[in-house]
């Protein structure tokens, strides 16, 4: 361990190694032009589908590699026709009650888990849980459950069927486990019982793991498509993803989308790009906070299981 | 946190905080114990129906398979058919086509974005400035977070028929350009918005490894006189092994589930013959076309063979000396 502390902060210095040839200088440009290309590639699609959202109508119409005359008119009338609102509501709710609701149930099976030596039947309820990893029942069991459930068109139907993932189970178990013991065991001796112990000691020292299992959570919730497409048939309901899909990728035209009587509509383009952007905002908020968590080495035991 | 982590849950079991036998008491007997514990339970009884409800009571809703299932007369009232809809499938040129299809991918998968995080983080590992390599990071992390649903329509803005690349190539004088809807590229395609999705995601696990290779290797290597490129085929790639026959296991068990939601989006733009896939397959048959028994069956031996798969390779990793998941 102490060595790879070392090559990590020595590098972190930015000097190299003293038996490290410096790279000759053909070799450091094709390195940039590389990592060059690969950011432009990762980058600019985003980047343009943004600009374009916020691009004024003639240079929408005409196409540009980048616009420079900009106007706010694709989301004001967006936001004038109501689908898009009504979809980004209810993602919003998806997302924010599954999450809490994730969490809790996620910790709380974990929290049971932890000691599967000293609690009879434990090990056996772990087994269950991982071997959901390897195999699932598949769409059309799935679907008639929920059907059967009285789900179909309920809002929870893409809420309750992830409550628990067992991968994100095992992550926080594994937290649990390498909490300090002696803390734990002082206040079961001073008399404190399993929930207290939980709510007041385990959830408050594993805020690290639960904050990045809790991105992972919000992300799957506001990705949430195929389970609408399956469950959900009310257009009302539909969470943002099959909002976009019906609008940009089906090519419907979003009912009421102008900005005033008198005006003419924007452009379909600009429209298209900017419900785009409007359902990759929020990801776009959430990521440095998620970024946070990829170098502390969270994520990577979280990868890893 | 270490690589052997990997090798399953449950090893760190005995460093669990929780009473160790609070004094070494004579043996409790087994109702005991589970009083003791009461608590506890109450813990994980409402995870574990949860997870007898929605993962395992479904799997009972696959005795649909064998029979000719409409959701009118349910599953009481369903005739019993045996192994008629297996049968069925056999014989269903479109079920042949979905599985070509998904070899096909799967395949393409394999050859071209299995290596491409293991070469991205080579790259990156050869980068010296730490400032640098944390903000490329940063950046090729960013779309495994988009949904696909973003993704594709992203893509169709630069790469389809209205967009960026046609516009471009118009104003050169030159003729249209759609790669979203040509059925000929489409495998190509699956697997270039794969790369550009989870490539950099994928590097992760890699950093991981290399970054718990102890550098006295590489400056004993060094000092014999192995060029960089060498110290990279005969250090870091060996160390990378152990991780790449456990990510491989997990690849050929999934080999016949390939971008569901992907494939399902994409279809109305490259046609059935170019972009069904199985489980795509089991929801146009199934779910809208109504024939549940056939679909079922699809879906049936598919998760069947999957979960063989796994297994198998799971074995055959373990007997070639390397590590399985578990």
């Amino acid at each position: 361990m102490a060595t790879t502390t070392m090559t990590r902060s020595r590098q972190a210095e930015g000097g190299r190694p003293p038996w490290m040839n410096p790279p000759s200088p053909l070799v450091r440009g094709i390195k940039a032009l590389v990592i060059a290309l690969i950011v432009i590639t990762m980058l600019y699609p985003l980047v343009y589908v943004i600009a374009m959202s916020f691009a004024a109508p003639e240079q929408a119409r005409s196409g540009v590699v980048f616009p420079t005359r900009y106007s706010l008119d694709a989301y004001r009338a967006i936001f004038n026709g109501g689908t898009v609102t009504q979809g980004l509501q209810n993602s919003l709710f998806i997302t924010v009650v599954g999450t809490v609701l994730s969490l809790a149930a996620t910790s709380t099976l974990a929290w049971g888990l932890a000691r599967t030596r000293q609690v009879p039947g434990a090990k056996a309820v772990l087994i269950m849980v991982l071997a959901t990893m390897f195999f699932g029942a598949g769409i059309i069991p799935n679907f008639m459950l929920i059907k059967y459930l009285g789900l179909l068109d309920s809002t929870w139907s893409l809420i309750v069927p992830g409550l628990i993932s067992a991968f994100n189970m095992i992550v926080i178990r594994n937290f649990f486990q390498n909490l300090p013991e002696e803390l734990i065991e002082a206040a079961r001796i001073d008399g404190a019982g399993e929930w207290r112990i939980f709510l007041r000691i385990v959830l408050p020292l594993s805020k690290p793991v639960l904050a990045v299992m809790g991105l992972f959570y919000a992300v799957g919730y506001w990705n949430t498509y195929f389970n609408a497409l399956l469950y959900i048939n009310d257009s009302e309901k539909w969470p943002i993803q099959v909002v976009l899909q019906q609008y940009v990728l089906a090519g419907v035209a979003i009912p009421g989308a102008v900005v005033s009587p008198d005006q003419p509509a924007p452009p379909g383009v600009t429209l298209q790009m900017a419900v785009i952007v409007l359902a990759t905002v929020p990801i776009l908020l959430v990521y440095p906070f998620l970024q946070r968590y990829f170098t502390s080495g969270v994520l990577t035991g979280a990868i890893k299981g | 946190m270490s690589v052997q982590t990997a090798a399953g849950p449950g090893t760190r079991a005995s460093r669990a905080p929780g009473p160790e036998p609070r004094r070494p008491r004579r043996r409790l007997s087994l109702r005991q114990r589970i009083w003791r514990e009461r608590w506890t339970y109450t813990f994980i009884l409402p995870g574990a129906l949860f997870f007898l409800v929605f993962a395992y009571v479904p799997m009972l809703g696959n005795v649909v398979a064998f029979q000719d299932y409409t959701p009118f007369r349910g599953i009481d009232g369903s005739p019993w058919v045996g192994f008629a809809n297996f049968t069925a499938i056999f014989q269903d040129p479109e079920v042949l086509t979905a599985l070509r299809n998904t070899l096909i991918i799967a395949f393409l998968q394999l050859v071209f974005a299995f290596p491409a995080p293991i070469a991205l983080a080579l790259l990156l590992h050869s980068l010296l400035s730490e400032r640098v390599k944390r903000l490329v990071q940063t950046i090729v992390y960013l779309p495994h977070f988009l949904s696909w649903v973003i993704v594709i329509s992203v893509w169709q803005q630069v790469l389809g028929g209205g967009g960026l690349v046609a516009g471009l190539m118009q104003d050169w004088g030159m003729g249209g350009f759609d790669a979203m809807t040509n059925a000929d590229t489409f495998k190509f395609l699956v697997v270039a918005q794969n790369v550009w999705k989870d490539c950099g995601w994928g590097t992760i696990i890699f950093f991981a490894a290399i970054a718990g290779i102890p550098s006295e290797r590489y400056e004993a290597a060094a000092i014999d006189g192995a060029s960089g490129w060498q110290r990279t085929c005969h250090v870091t790639l060996p160390a990378l092994i152990p991780v790449t026959t456990l990510l491989l296991i997990l690849n050929i068990g999934s080999i016949l589930t390939v971008g569901f939601e992907q494939l399902l989006l994409q279809q109305p733009m490259v046609g059935a013959d170019a972009a069904q896939v199985l489980d795509t397959f089991v929801y146009f048959r199934g779910v809208l076309g109504g024939q549940w028994g056939i679909a079922t069956a699809a879906g049936l031996l598919k998760g069947v063979i999957g979960t063989i798969l796994v297994l198998s390779a799971n074995k055959l990793a373990k007997r070639m000396g390397g590590e399985g998941i578990f």
